[in-house]
């Protein structure tokens, strides 16, 4: 199961954070920069899956941004590595070359997104066509 | 400045983020924040009715103060206001602020679950999704009784769409993770498992979650999933890369699919129907045929994709572990990425292997790829990498390989990260414990652990090999001289001092008879560490201390003095001061028989799971260390006092016994051992060898006690008991007894006629023994010799526990024979009726005599009637060792009389055997003949009954 998914840049800010499980708002912040610094202060050559308490995190870098999945000891460390890129290329599709500007101004459309593929710490939607579909019908009612 | 947003951009918004961003510090982005926030706070309390828009608008810059890190209370309100909003984008930010915001108990429920109902019945797909997803986000109580029994319709309702389904799958789920009572099965449930079947794969794939949480909790009524689950992946595998348009990934046919349908099957046993094992065989079969085809893409996602797929099928694998062709196939793959260019593929590799290596099947295959996994250790860069090589060596293990697998460890611990440092040093405690073949490897084994990594041997470890060093006494003497040596270099670790403090204080007499060790060397050594200790290390080394005063009475004055010295004696630290005063006044006041008694050599300790192991499972948890490497540790440490038989079922021992001779062949190995390594010296030591012989007691208890139907009636005594009994002719304490369910410990002291004895049973499986009981009796004429009165002893033993039983014993006259003590219990039924001798000999009952020489040979010379000698020339069976020879006739409770006999090779001994009926005095001479290595021990009493009897209990013990 997915604990959680951050957007985090290479500053330390988050840009985005799901939790898909109950964490106190005030230790949130604190659990942010705990994962944030682990995983900055891993090399390239370093493998993209690290312990950190009970659960496995799973990262990828793109440009300035991370990407930081949390999941529970059960859950396939590979297929969750490659869901984060298709995120990503989801994003790329809609936004047409997403940057980090993207996702700050448009928080509630990444949201959309990111709750069109992943419910309550399940993949739910991998298609991204699919994925996009709501949000491109949403786009197309406010133009007309 | 870019305005970027995209659709219907909030200029406002877009303004404030962008001020946020330009924001130079901290400091201004808060006060730019509070700026807003009281503008926003303003604006929901002002008297105008602000509109849809202002309010969305308002309520997403919360959100994004929110994930700033800055707490926000309030906006909740106006939040769910916009869930009523007839605006799908107002709606939305309205549904987002809540499953971002609001916990699952807050007093806004009531509210959000009436938008939420309006939403559920719009049938307006969109509406519906974003109610549905509000509910598997926030998933409180109170929307589980809402919505519990709507969920399940809206999901199997043949008219809902695709994308409405998926939500309410995963919603479902969410409410049958929090309140599973009220989710109630139904006919919904059957429908549920044919969505497998659906054709659209979004539905199939959302669904899939749904139903492996519902199968782990009630598998038999989910289990047609398996068929389907096998069909609907064997359509996936089998299909071409185009097939599944969109869900194909990098040319991969729908990877997260087939992921969740292989973890699905995890959930079941393999399938009983032929045809349905056949074609997911047929399935696995061709997922590892596809690792090995040239790839289809160079796109590192391409290679990402199958190998996820591939890594999940090898689980599944090893999760049903019942196809050994699949398994090694699997090991194969594993071994080929071990060397691998990918970090993520090495990692992944080496953690799938560990579990692969606790199958009998793949054990020896993952066991040829041990250089490679020594190497990952050493030249990894990756600490997380390296500590999964860590991990598998641990896993692949076995009698076979533990040594190099032990030095290659210890070896890297010189260099290992400081994180992992601690779960190595236990790692390698257990290791050399479980397969040590000789203790002194073992011994070896952790002063190395101490001296390479001190700082990370918790307690435990070193508790533990003190604990094995005294329940095994064919090491004592090696573990003393090796601490001794280790204790020379300049600077050593202060657990080593504690360990060697601990040894020589109770075996430094094993190597006092060297020079380079004697008495005052060993001491001088240990005093020179105490000023660099902390307190519990000097407390611990003044025990030993004292312990040195009883073993060496020529080292008596020499520790009086440092006692007595004024750091010491009035030591700002209570507990030193109170150990200095007291060890004092003990070694200045007791005689040395008082002396020897208070500081008698420590009892074997019970035994009980290995406490490192326990650590580590605490540790770790269950992930790491798996339940059977757990119980296969509590055998192996069972084993190692001799204890238990093993049991074949470990699926990773049974594996190494193709290459190592089988364990119970091994174990008779051990038992045999002792008298061996007991002739060389320095080895011979004070206990006669517990354990071997309680091996052979293993078997006899085991031949009688299988299910053949076991008498109420008391068992005759065990045919060692004899044996048993002449163990404890020399010293009280001891271990009595042991088999793989049962040990008894025994603690005992006597004083003039009158003895009381300690009886420690312990249970060493987990399941407890029901009506426990146990009788003393006295056979034949003993019935008017000895009177002894057991008191009655608990039921019930739980396991692992242990209880006392104590026994009052006075002696009325001499005696031949022994007590016998029969044990009956049930342990799973089966009644256990075992009798033994109760080590009750009549040597027990002496008084140390002192005398001169002339008062010894004159009533040598009174003592000359032919009856009153008894004579006997044996040879020796174990090292002649004056120094074990003097312990165990101390032991024998004699006076040992110094400068007495002419030939000061030859010894002598005096004492009066305190019965009720009568006083006997005794003496002894034994003179060795180190060139024959034989004895001749010669004996005189009063009575020629007990002549007789000392003899004959004596002629055993050299």
């Amino acid at each position: 199961m997915i604990k959680f998914l951050l957007m985090v840049n290479k500053q330390g800010q988050t840009r985005l954070s799901k939790y898909y499980e109950q964490v106190e708002l005030g230790k949130r912040a604190a659990l942010e920069a705990d994962v944030v610094r682990g995983c900055l202060a891993r090399r390239k050559e370093e493998c993209s899956f690290v312990e950190y308490k009970d659960y496995k995190l799973v990262y990828r870098q793109y440009a300035a941004l991370f990407i930081v999945v949390g999941i529970t000891e059960n859950e396939n460390e590979l297929s969750i590595f490659e869901l984060v890129h298709n995120f990503v290329e989801v994003l790329d599709k809609y936004f047409s070359r997403v940057s980090e500007l993207d996702i700050m101004f448009n928080l509630d459309k990444v949201h959309i997104i990111l709750d069109e593929m992943i419910l309550n710490g399940h993949i739910v939607e991998t298609n991204k066509n699919r994925i996009l579909a709501p949000l491109l019908a949403l786009d197309k009612m406010v133009e007309s | 400045m870019p305005a970027v947003s995209k659709g219907d951009g909030m200029r406002g918004l877009a303004v404030f983020i962008s001020d946020i961003r330009n924001c130079k510090s901290k400091e201004a982005e808060i006060k730019r924040i509070n700026k807003e926030l009281a503008n926003i706070r303003s604006k929901f309390k002002g008297d105008k009715a602000l509109d849809g828009y202002s309010k969305k608008k308002y309520v997403c810059k919360l959100l994004f103060i929110f994930l700033l890190g800055h707490d926000i209370d309030f906006g909740h309100m106006e939040a769910v206001n916009l869930l009523s909003s007839n605006k799908y984008t107002e709606k939305q930010i309205g549904y987002l602020f809540i499953s971002v915001l609001v916990n699952s108990n807050s007093e806004l429920i009531r509210l959000i679950n009436n938008a939420i109902k309006n939403d559920l019945s719009s049938r307006n797909p969109t509406f519906m999704c974003l109610a549905l997803h509000c509910i598997a986000n926030v998933g409180s109580r109170e929307m589980a009784e809402a919505f519990a029994g709507e969920i399940p319709r809206i999901l199997v309702a043949g008219d809902t769409m695709d994308s409405v389904k998926q939500s309410a799958a995963l919603c479902l789920l969410r409410l049958y993770k929090t309140s599973p009572d009220l989710v109630l099965m139904g006919e919904w449930t059957s429908r549920v498992v044919h969505l497998l079947n659906d054709q659209h794969m979004g539905v199939v794939t959302a669904a899939i979650s749904l139903i492996t949480c519902l199968s782990q909790k009630n598998p038999d009524e989910f289990k047609t999933c398996v068929s389907l689950a096998v069909s609907r992946l064997s359509r996936i595998v089998s299909s071409a890369s185009t097939d599944l348009q969109d869900y194909t990934y990098y040319f991969v046919p729908a990877p997260w699919l087939s992921c969740k349908l292989l973890r699905l099957l995890q959930c079941y046993p393999p399938p009983e129907d032929g045809a349905v094992k056949g074609r997911l065989v047929e399935c696995l079969e061709t997922i590892l045929n596809k690792a090995q085809e040239p790839p289809k893409s160079k796109k590192v996602q391409h290679s990402n994709a199958k190998n996820a797929i591939l890594f999940e099928a090898i689980s599944l694998i090893i999760h049903y572990d019942s196809e050994p062709n699949l398994l090694v196939r699997a090991c194969n793959q594993l071994g080929q990425f071990l060397q691998h260019r990918e970090t993520n593929l090495r990692y992944l590799a080496l953690e799938s292997m560990c579990t692969l290596a606790s199958s009998e099947f793949s054990h020896e295959a993952v066991k040829t790829h041990i250089e490679t996994v020594i190497n990952a250790l050493k030249t990894e860069r990756d600490v997380s990498v390296r500590q999964r090589a860590a991990d598998l060596l641990y896993a692949m293990c076995d009698r076979s390989n533990a040594k190099q697998i032990v030095a290659e460890m210890l070896s890297y611990l010189e260099t290992a990260d400081y994180s992992i440092r601690e779960e190595m040093v236990l790692k390698v405690a257990i290791l050399a414990e479980k397969y040590a073949v000789d203790y002194s490897w073992y011994v070896d084994t952790i002063l190395n652990l101490i001296r390479i990594a001190g700082d990370y041997v918790s307690e435990e470890v070193w508790y533990r090999v003190i604990q094995i060093v005294i329940n095994r006494d064919d090491v004592q003497g090696y573990a003393a001289k090796t601490v001794f040596e280790a204790l020379q270099a300049p600077a050593c670790h202060e657990n080593m001092v504690k360990v060697g403090g601990y040894i020589l204080g109770e075996f430094g007499n094993l190597i006092a008879g060297d020079p380079r060790s004697s008495p005052l060397v060993q001491f001088n050594l240990l005093h020179s560490k105490f000023h660099l200790c902390s307190v519990p290390t000097r407390a611990l080394l003044l025990s030993a201390y004292i312990k040195f005063i009883n073993l060496f009475p020529e080292t008596k004055s020499t520790i009086q003095e440092v006692l007595r010295s004024d750091s010491q004696i009035r030591n700002s630290d209570v507990e030193l001061q109170q150990r200095a005063v007291e060890y004092l006044k003990l070694s200045s006041i007791a005689s040395t028989d008082v002396l020897a008694t208070v500081l008698e050599e420590m009892p074997p300790f019970p035994e009980r799971e290995s406490s490192i192991l326990a650590k580590l499972k605490k540790k770790k948890g269950p992930g790491a260390v798996s339940v059977n490497e757990l119980e296969e540790g509590k055998r192996e440490g069972g084993e190692l006092n001799g204890g238990g038989e093993r049991g074949g079922d470990s699926s990773a021992i049974a594996a190494s016994n193709a290459s190592t001779p089988s364990p119970s062949a091994d174990l008779l190995g051990l038992r045999t051992g002792p008298p061996v390594t007991a002739a060389a010296p320095s080895a011979g030591s004070l206990l006669v060898d517990v354990f071997s012989e309680a091996g052979v007691n293993d078997d006899g208890f085991l031949s009688s006690a299988p299910p053949t139907v076991v008498s109420e009636d008391p068992a005759p005594p065990l045919p060692e008991s004899n044996e048993l009994l002449n163990k404890f002719v020399c010293k009280n304490n001891g271990v009595l007894f042991e088999n793989q369910l049962l040990q008894i410990g025994i603690k005992s002291e006597y004083r003039q006629n009158l003895g009381r004895m300690y009886l420690f049973y312990g249970n060493k499986t987990s399941v407890q023994f029901v009506t426990f009981s146990t009788t003393v009796t006295c056979p034949g004429e003993l019935q008017s010799q000895l009177n002894v009165q057991a008191k009655p002893v608990e039921p019930l033993i739980e396991g692992g526990a242990q209880v006392q039983q104590v026994i009052n014993i006075e002696c009325l006259s001499d005696f031949m024979e022994a007590p016998l003590l029969n044990i009956k219990f049930r342990y799973g039924g089966a009644l256990q009726n075992l009798t033994l001798k109760l080590p009750v000999t009549i040597n027990k009952f002496f008084q140390p005599t002192e005398m001169a020489s002339h008062d010894f040979f004159q009533r040598w010379k009174q003592l000359s009637q032919p009856q009153q000698e008894a004579q006997k020339i044996f040879k020796a069976n174990h090292a002649m060792d004056t120094e074990v020879l003097k312990a165990k006739l101390l032991g024998l409770g004699m006076a040992l009389l110094e400068n007495v006999d002419p030939n000061p090779e030859n010894f002598v001994c005096a004492g009066v055997i305190q019965t009720k009926a009568q006083q006997v005095g005794s003496l002894l001479r034994l003179e060795p003949n180190a060139q024959a290595q034989m004895y001749r021990l010669t004996l005189r009493s009063s009575k020629d009954t007990v002549s007789k009897r000392l003899c004959e209990l004596l002629a055993e013990q050299f």
